[in-house]
């Protein structure tokens, strides 16, 4: 049993660093992530650890200052939100496709415009598609915990991608939460020593990095980084038992709650899912079969096992914290519609934008998908794909119990 | 050079091997070609110093012939060559493969 300690997520994610001691972190701050950097540059600061911290001009420089240092053969991590995480949007891209194992505490806001500081996915699920892995956690336990799996998730040699760990914004980066430490041995015996390939530093092996690669290589290059994703399929499922052995917590790809028996469900990423658990079991001391998925990896996206745990289930509400907008529905729907497209059992599929801006999602709200999703199951009719809920200016159809 | 599959390359785009463009044939992006005539030639070495490319090459320190695997047809050396000597001439490319 660890040490129970009561602290925000941000500082929960700052602990876990100081227990991993990277070589290098570059930062700039941003609200709500500043308090990862802030309390991470006191370790520094009292020589609690040996990392060289480099207080760039942008996020932009942030990035790009860890790529270099990665190439240099340094273990290295960062942290960021919303605009930040934006304006390194192209160096993002380039640190996954040049295979360095870069960890990123995501602190999850939306993005301007209207401007806006609080907490939806906005930012990380803009950047699904950069190579990146992407892990979400639902509490300040569960991201130090991530925090600690993604350095050997992304060292493997099997992967040797980025990965980004991801809290929600104020929720969990700001709120004051209960959790167990491991203690730094044990941290440090877990995350081993990073074993840099081909550093820059090593000048009796010189070679070249970031070099042209046009029609005659890029593809195979892109297909080589494609192989490392799925790769990290089994890596993320070992890490996460491993972890589970040291520290007895801990999910692998996604949580089931009272999945087993359910016939309606909902599928929502991050700390919603404690609200909803909350109805979940309300619900169920009446006798209603509801259930709650909350996937823990959105990328790679674990399609085969998310498609299996909905399987059995008649009538699912996929609830985004993010929308996109033009497509039917938000980005995680879109994974789960295309996941299930291909089994034989499909259940009937809605959608709800939720969230946005960090607007709050309250147990009514989740009784009003719950209620909707019964009447969905019980005619087999779907009223609306996807819309916004708890939203003003038009009547929700389930707003009245 | 036969070109290797994914999983045959080193991770992320390196390049392991210092100085290596010398394996990059560029010839084939040349529309003009140079010939030089070496009766004209008085082998004062401007080409030689001048080429972008070290596509100019030298038996026994004289100006003899041009790299083709890797000269990509500037005309720098055609230029350069001293207006009273005019040994270089650009060829258009598919005249010369016609020629041969």
């Amino acid at each position: 049993m660890g040490k129970l300690v009561a602290l925000t997520g941000n500082i929960a994610v700052a602990t876990a660093m100081k227990q991993i001691n990277p070589d290098v972190c570059a930062a700039y701050p941003i609200t709500p992530a500043t308090q990862v950097m802030e309390q991470f540059s006191e370790y520094v600061a009292d020589g609690l650890v040996d990392t060289e911290l480099i207080a760039t001009e942008s996020e932009h420089s942030a990035m790009s200052a860890c790529i270099g240092a990665a190439a240099a053969g340094g273990r290295v991590m960062t942290s960021t939100s919303s605009q930040g995480l934006a304006l390194m949007w192209e160096m993002l891209y380039i640190a996954a496709g040049m295979r360095f194992p870069i960890t990123l505490a995501c602190v999850n806001r939306a993005l301007s415009a209207p401007i806006n500081i609080h907490g939806d996915h906005s930012d990380s699920m803009g950047a699904r598609d950069s190579g990146w892995i992407q892990i979400y956690a639902e509490n300040a336990q569960e991201a130090y915990d991530n925090q600690i799996q993604t350095v050997r998730i992304a060292e493997h040699m099997d992967v040797r991608l980025p990965v980004m760990s991801c809290m929600d914004g104020f929720i969990t980066s700001h709120a004051i939460d209960s959790l167990e430490l491991l203690d730094d041995k044990t941290v440090r015996d877990f995350v081993g020593e990073y074993k840099a390939t081909y550093p820059l530093l090593d000048v009796e092996h010189p070679v070249t990095y970031g070099a042209l690669d046009l029609q005659d290589y890029f593809m195979e290059h892109k297909r080589a980084q494609a192989e490392a994703m799925k790769n990290s399929r089994k890596v993320i499922l070992d890490v996460a038992r491993e972890y589970k052995k040291i520290s007895g917590r801990g999910f692998e790809y996604f949580e089931e709650y009272y999945m087993d028996d359910a016939e309606i469900a909902i599928v929502i990423l991050s700390s919603a899912a404690g609200t909803v658990k909350v109805v979940v079991d309300a619900m169920r001391a009446k006798g209603e079969k509801v259930g709650l998925l909350r996937p823990r990896i959105f990328r790679p996206f674990p399609y085969a096992e998310l498609a299996d745990a909905l399987s059995n289930v008649k009538a699912v509400a996929v609830m985004d914290r993010a929308d996109s907008t033009g497509a039917e529905g938000g980005p995680l729907f879109m994974e789960f519609k295309s996941a299930l497209y291909n089994n034989k059992k499909q259940p009937l599929m809605i959608n709800k934008i939720f969230g946005l801006g960090g607007r709050d999602l309250m147990l009514p709200d989740i009784e009003m998908v719950y209620r909707e999703l019964r009447d969905t199951k019980n005619t087999g009719k779907i009223r609306t794909i996807s819309e916004y809920i708890t939203v003003r200016g038009e009547e929700a159809a389930y707003g009245k119990a | 050079m036969k070109k290797k599959g994914w999983k045959e390359l080193p991770i992320g785009g390196l390049i392991l091997e210092a100085a290596n463009t010398k394996n990059y044939a560029t010839g084939d992006w040349r529309t003009f070609r140079p010939v030089i005539d070496l009766d004209k030639c008085t082998n004062c070495m401007r080409c030689w110093i001048f080429c972008p490319d070290s596509a100019v090459c030298l038996v026994e320190g004289k100006v003899n012939h041009f790299d083709y695997e890797h000269c990509k047809g500037c005309g720098i050396c055609a230029v350069e060559c001293p207006d009273n000597v005019k040994a270089i001439a650009m060829i258009e490319e598919a005249k010369a493969k016609e020629g041969k």
